[in-house]
């Protein structure tokens, strides 16, 4: 816990306004924790008299830590495609594993997987667990958790990322309890500690408004989802060698509790978002649901997809699937226009690590600003309309 | 059936943003909330125990002012609240967290279904519920957008993929996380609101659950926060000026650049 010394205090609020949390307050001269800290400890190190501390009873360490190595990457496969998010995970995985000086494996599950593991060793693994098995033909949560928690069992591995996809987010945290250890959702940037090797994981909070670095300090394997669109595959290298192990589980393993009755794919846009280069985006500016139909426009002509903010889907402009930020979804494409979109933290989330970021908004003291790489300050109505014409006229050309 | 629907109470961020002065999140008038997603949780667990029969139990973990989003959960419907509160679970990450919970689960009878949000807004972490499903033993469905059909001890739903959706069936008992998308919550009646003035909230502490003291809390995670900062913003922008006809004449010339 935060322990205060009343004596040293002088009251002087500094870690009032340091805690994110607000949950450090100075009250009768001196500070006052409430329930709600977290002990991350920003507080004492803004401090300037030292009368903060955090008193950690530590957790006793499980096993040894040493008898842990090797990164694992579980790459995702579904309806015939291994997710993209899998090969990003190799990328940064061949990273953290060559600054172990450990392998890198990849844990593929499915039916029918033939080809696959061969791409996997050309983006980078080292070693594929392959499970090819008809039971494992629909993604469940208790045959997938059950395979991949008894092959960290068994192999010992130090990391194990997956995506943070609907799946990943699913099955990992059961992993993560069978295995009793920890687990840090949909991070956004992964490193090895210099002094002891260990995974520092980071992943935004509060909607994105604030970034925090976890570590998981005494059980292994360290764990993490890592957001799609994030890491950077290799590229593909058809000449590298690696291992390709078939498992083969017991059948008890792989049967599940749930039952899928079926397993729908529902109508992908004709450019899938998430992949997109291009992406034009709209939001509450447009006003209404023919004002968004420039968006489709503008979109249609630089070759790119559509997205929007919650405020333009929630007022039915335009279908959830489109959705980025928070609880849409997350993309990084080359080129991102926003429209109208006044870049609300949640929105921020999603798109800000495209790599060129075009804003137009009527209000110059709108955020989405703030992480615009060009910046119009004016009406959509005059400007989109007469960029779309101009573009029109270039690809005509 | 015996529903359990597990709330937290949570920050509302909807209004949180960065002050560019201090580096720190603007919480000025910031409240505190029932998670949105856990909403949705209670409103499916009170009507399932519409159709079906039985009761509905929320369960949250939190300080004592947790208590308030309890009782406006049982204006919307719940009949029982229970929360289990101690200065012992402070600092609890998932592993403790699903410790805490299963725990008092198991100390108020168990459940027949047990619902949570799809993720608490403050950690967006979404572990928490197939973490208790594992802890104690029972089959779960995540990102569940409708429920199908409830009956001869078994649930059947429809669940979110990323590229569509399953349908899938469970014995009970079972746990499920919902989205936003599988209701839209009531608000709250007289007759809640009456009610949830007058009941008698279940308080229970680590050792009423039976907690084990090295899985709780700080100490019993796994997992250590060991820095918080404020993401950094892109460094090379510009503002493009003029009329409108030089303002995109300046974005024809960037967008050809880049495409
Ligand atoms: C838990 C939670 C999760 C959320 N998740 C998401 C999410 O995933 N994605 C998301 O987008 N939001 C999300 N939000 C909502 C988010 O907080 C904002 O409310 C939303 O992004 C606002 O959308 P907007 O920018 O389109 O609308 P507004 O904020 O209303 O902005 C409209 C902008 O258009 C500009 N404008 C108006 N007319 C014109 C014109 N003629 N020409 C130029 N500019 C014009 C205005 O100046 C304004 O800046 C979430 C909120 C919460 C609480
Ligand atoms: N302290 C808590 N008390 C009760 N329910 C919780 C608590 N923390 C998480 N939950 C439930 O677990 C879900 C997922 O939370 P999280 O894993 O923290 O994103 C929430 O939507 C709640 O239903």
């Amino acid at each position: 816990m935060l322990r205060i010394d009343i004596e040293a205090c002088i009251g002087c609020g500094v870690c009032e306004q340091t805690c994110t949390f607000g949950a450090i307050k100075v009250e009768e001269g001196h500070a006052v924790v409430g329930d709600n800290c977290t002990l991350c400890g920003n507080c004492v190190d803004a401090c300037e008299v030292g009368a903060l501390s955090i008193e950690r009873e530590e957790r006793a360490t499980k096993g040894n830590l040493a008898d842990w190595s090797g990164v694992w990457v579980y790459a995702e496969y579904r309806h015939g495609r291994t997710a993209p998010v899998a090969f990003e995970l190799l990328g940064v995985g061949r990273k953290l594993a060559d600054e172990r000086s450990v392998k890198l494996a990849a844990v593929l599950l499915g039916s029918n997987l033939a080809g696959q593991a061969e791409e996997l060793i050309a983006a980078g693994a080292d070693v594929v667990y392959r499970v090819d098995d008809p039971s494992l033909a629909h993604f469940t949560d208790d045959a997938y958790g059950n395979v991949l928690t008894d092959l960290i069992r068994e192999h010992k591995p130090e990391i194990v990322l997956a995506g943070a996809t609907a799946i990943g987010r699913s099955f990992i945290p059961r992993v993560a309890t069978s295995l009793a250890t920890g687990l840090t959702a949909d991070c956004t940037d992964l490193a090895i500690r210099a002094e002891d090797g260990a995974l520092l994981q980071t992943r935004p909070a509060f909607g994105g408004n604030i970034m925090a670095t976890i570590v998981c300090p005494h059980t292994r394997p360290q764990i993490a989802t890592v957001r799609p669109m994030v890491m950077k595959p290799l590229a593909r290298d058809a000449a590298r060698q690696g291992a390709i192990i078939d498992v083969k589980p017991a059948a008890a393993r792989m049967k599940s509790r749930v039952r899928v009755i079926e397993s729908v794919m529902e109508e992908q846009d004709q450019v899938n978002l998430c992949e997109a280069d291009v992406v034009v985006a709209g939001g509450r500016g447009l006003d209404d649901a023919k004002g968004f139909a420039q968006i489709r426009e503008l979109a249609d002509v630089l070759g790119g997809a559509v997205a929007a903010s919650r405020a333009a889907v929630d007022s039915g402009w335009i279908g959830y699937p489109h959705q980025v930020g928070q609880t849409g979804k997350t993309v990084a494409p080359k080129l991102y226009i926003a429209c109208g979109i006044s870049g609300a933290i949640q929105h921020l989330v999603g798109m800000q690590s495209s790599e060129t970021i075009i804003a137009i908004n009527k209000d110059p003291n709108a955020p989405i600003f703030d992480v615009a790489t060009y910046g119009v300050v004016g009406d959509l109505f005059e400007i989109v309309p007469k960029l779309t014409e101009r573009m029109r006229g270039r690809n005509a050309r | 059936m015996k529903i359990v629907v597990c709330v937290k109470q949570v920050p509302d961020a909807k209004d949180v943003r960065l002050d560019p002065n201090t580096n720190t999140l603007a919480r000025d008038g910031v409240q505190s909330i029932m998670n949105p997603y856990d909403r949705h949780a209670l409103e499916e667990g009170v009507r399932l125990k519409e159709q079906y029969g039985g009761t509905v139990t929320v369960l949250s973990m939190g300080p004592p002012q947790a208590g308030e989003t309890l009782r406006e959960a049982v204006a919307c419907g719940a009949d029982e609240a229970v929360l289990v509160s101690d200065r012992a679970f402070a600092g609890a990450d998932t592993w403790a967290t699903t410790h805490t919970l299963s725990q008092a689960i198991k100390k108020i009878g168990g459940a027949d279904l047990i619902l949570c949000g799809k993720q608490a807004i403050d950690g967006d972490t979404a572990q928490v519920g197939p973490g208790i499903a594992e802890r104690l033993g029972i089959p779960y469905a995540t990102y569940v957008k409708k429920v199908v059909t409830c009956e001869n001890g078994a649930i059947r739903l429809q669940r979110m993929m990323d590229d569509g959706y399953d349908t899938v069936e469970m014995d009970l008992p079972a746990l499920m996380t919902v989205v936003k998308e599988i209701n839209e919550p009531r608000i709250p009646s007289l007759k809640g609101k009456m009610k949830a003035k007058s009941i008698a909230i279940t308080t229970l502490n680590a050792a009423d659950i039976g907690a084990d003291p090295d899985q709780i809390g700080l100490k019993g995670s796994t997992t250590q926060v060991v820095r918080v900062f404020t993401p950094q913003v892109r460094g090379e922008r510009a503002m493009l000026t003029g009329t409108v006809d030089e303002v995109v004449a300046q974005l024809v010339e960037k967008l050809e650049s880049l495409l």
